[in-house]
């Protein structure tokens, strides 16, 4: 698996297999922000990630009345089981994906600060997992899924108290052109 | 050596929280730079004095204070003051007033030029109670190059008197978060001479150092997802080790360097594999319908111990390197993480979990008796000192995340800060060549 092919393209060939086709819009911080490799001098002009726009998705994904745009689903403390108040959620996306197959979703699985950052990596994995294995048990394919987890890495809430915790033992839900 | 506690008007008395000086070397590498607070110190110290070194003044004195810090900052050493005396490695040793003085031991040298027109740090070490040289050493060196110099010269001064090898002249590699810049650091143990590896938007973490310290494994969210990657300090060169479909994770190096252990999800659930450093196909070393990750070798390259949560709660395992059976090694309370087997491998240092606390612990792997040895509570990612005397380790004061090395014993212990930014994910580099 060794290769010393350059970061950026290996991101680019990633985004392209999450694509399946060759219609990815360049997305914001997509390739490798890596700054210690400078860019060429050829007038480009430099682009900091962050604000992804989802335009292209159709509204019933979008739509605040839509149950569709509802994309995280919550978990316990340590716990990586779906609660029972979410399988509305998750049937509804799936019923989504078996209908339109072209459709490809990642799941982002997250936990909170507290505790060991590599065992959180490995329990928000256990939490977009869980999520997936529902949707290819209602249906999806699971080249329509990637399944990911950003551990405590990346927290939606940043505080360190328990409401902060609560929101960031979650799992989200994104359409390709959301990520 | 006895100990004897010396009331003279001028010793030099070290403050408790002594703040070393930080060397500014421009706004981004002064923010940067580790300072480092000593909060504790070894219940028997050696006296020992660093007499003012021959040659120019100015840089004998940056020299000695490099030797001086690195033996303070032990926490072993209580420094006699010499009282402004200059002594080089040919002076001759009036042994009764330095005993006066309450030294042990006393270094004196000089900074001279070599046979071939270098600079060379030279310095001899005396034991003052039995008036008799421990020995000495000649290094070369040049202004850039001092400090290194004056780490050496620690080591060998540590190494004479505690009988065990110095880690002043190893590395310490840490991230450092400030705002949604993530920064991979290599500094010197003593936290100077800090070096930008990486800078990046996404977060690193898990850093872990080849045994011969030439490349560094970590994990790199820069393409959004978690992938192993191994970087070649000296040229920059980085190789992705593992991209696989899902989360790639935790870097573990084989004593040998031919090897690591990484966790992958490319099976379903995170699990334990081994990969060769230079590339191939992995190799599944653990089974389990839960997660497997952490992964650590012991010193012998015997055993590969990690956490899992295969028995319903994160406890530490241990499975043999080649395979087979799978023995669980903690068993107190429902969160035992980040397994790191000392040096010597007879303990464990881990993170146990007690009550909401995350605190370092070690288990002595023959008693498997567990003493907890922080007073911190929010404790993460511990790695020894090559050593095996100090611990450093993440941990979080007053809301921001500094790094804090205790001594095995949990008596010595030293906080390192930098003034901007999160510092996190510390991992102590082997003994330089």
């Amino acid at each position: 698996m060794k290769t010393s092919m350059k970061l950026s393209l290996a991101a680019a060939a990633v985004t392209l297999a999450l694509a399946g086709c060759g219609t990815t819009s360049e997305k914001e911080g997509g390739g490798a922000p890596v700054e210690s490799r400078e860019s060429p001098s050829t007038g480009v002009t430099r682009v900091e990630a962050g604000g992804v726009q989802s335009g292209k998705l159709p509204a019933v994904l979008t739509d605040p009345n839509s149950i569709l745009s509802k994309r995280s689903i919550y978990f316990d403390l340590d716990r990586y089981d779906v609660s029972e108040q979410y399988r509305g959620l998750i049937n509804a996306h799936a019923k989504f994906l078996v209908e339109n197959r072209q459709f490809k979703i990642l799941i982002q699985g997250n936990t909170d600060e507290r505790g060991s950052r590599e065992y959180n990596l490995s329990l928000g994995q256990k939490r977009a997992d869980a999520v997936k294995q529902m949707m290819v048990l209602l249906g999806v394919r699971e080249d329509q899924i990637e399944s990911v987890s950003l551990g405590e890495e990346k927290p939606k809430a940043e505080g360190h108290d328990e409401e902060a915790w609560a929101e960031n033992r979650r799992a989200d839900i994104l359409y390709l052109g959301e990520f | 050596m006895p100990l004897k506690n010396m009331n003279l008007p001028n010793t030099r008395r070290f403050a408790p929280r002594l703040l070393l000086s930080l060397l500014l070397w421009g706004a981004s590498l002064a923010q940067a730079q580790l300072s480092i607070q000593i909060t504790g110190a070894g219940a028997n110290q050696i006296p020992v004095a660093i007499a003012d070194f021959g040659g120019d003044p100015g840089t004998s004195r940056s020299l000695t204070s490099v030797v001086r810090g690195d033996l303070e900052r032990s926490g072993l050493f209580k420094l006699v003051d010499p009282h402004g005396a200059v002594l080089t490695e040919t002076s001759p040793i009036d042994y009764p007033s330095w005993k006066s003085l309450g030294a042990d031991a006393l270094a004196a040298g000089s900074l001279g030029t070599s046979a071939d027109g270098r600079m060379e740090a030279r310095f001899r070490l005396y034991d003052v109670n039995r008036q008799t040289q421990l020995g000495g050493a000649a290094y070369l060196t040049g202004v850039p190059q001092l400090r290194a110099a004056g780490h050496r010269i620690a080591d060998y001064i540590y190494e004479k008197l505690t009988g065990e090898r110095g880690i002043f002249s190893t590395r310490i590699a840490y991230v450092v978060k400030s705002g949604s810049r993530y920064v991979l650091w290599i500094a010197d143990s003593d936290g100077q001479n800090a070096h930008e590896a990486l800078v990046s938007r996404e977060p690193i973490i898990s850093p872990a150092w080849s045994p011969d310290g030439s490349r560094l494994a970590y994990v790199s969210f820069e393409n959004r997802k978690p992938i192993i990657i191994v970087h070649s300090l000296a040229s920059g060169k980085r190789d992705v080790l593992a991209n696989f479909k899902g989360s790639n994770s935790a870097p573990a190096w084989a004593p040998d360097g031919q090897r690591l252990a990484v966790v992958l999800t490319k099976d379903g659930s995170s699990q334990i594999y081994l990969i060769n450093a230079s590339g191939g196909a992995a190799q599944r070393l653990t089974s389990s319908a839960g997660i497997d990750t952490e992964p650590q070798f012991s010193p012998d390259g015997a055993y590969v111990y990690f956490t899992s949560n295969r028995g319903g709660s994160p406890q530490i395992y241990r499975v043999p390197s080649s395979g087979g059976n799978v023995e669980r090694i903690t068993f107190e309370g429902n969160y035992n993480v980040t397994p790191r087997p000392s040096p010597d491998g007879k303990s464990l240092a881990f993170i146990a979990r007690h009550e909401g606390r995350f605190q370092l612990s070690i288990m002595d792997l023959a008693s498997r008796q567990v003493q907890i040895i922080s007073d911190s509570y929010k404790d993460e990612s511990p790695s020894f000192a090559p050593n095996g005397r100090m611990i450093v380790m993440a941990t979080e004061v007053g809301g921001r995340g500094v790094l804090s090395a205790v001594s095995a014993d949990g008596r010595i212990k030293q906080r390192l800060s930098v003034t901007a930014g999160d510092v996190r994910e510390p991992a102590w580099g082997p003994f330089s060549k």
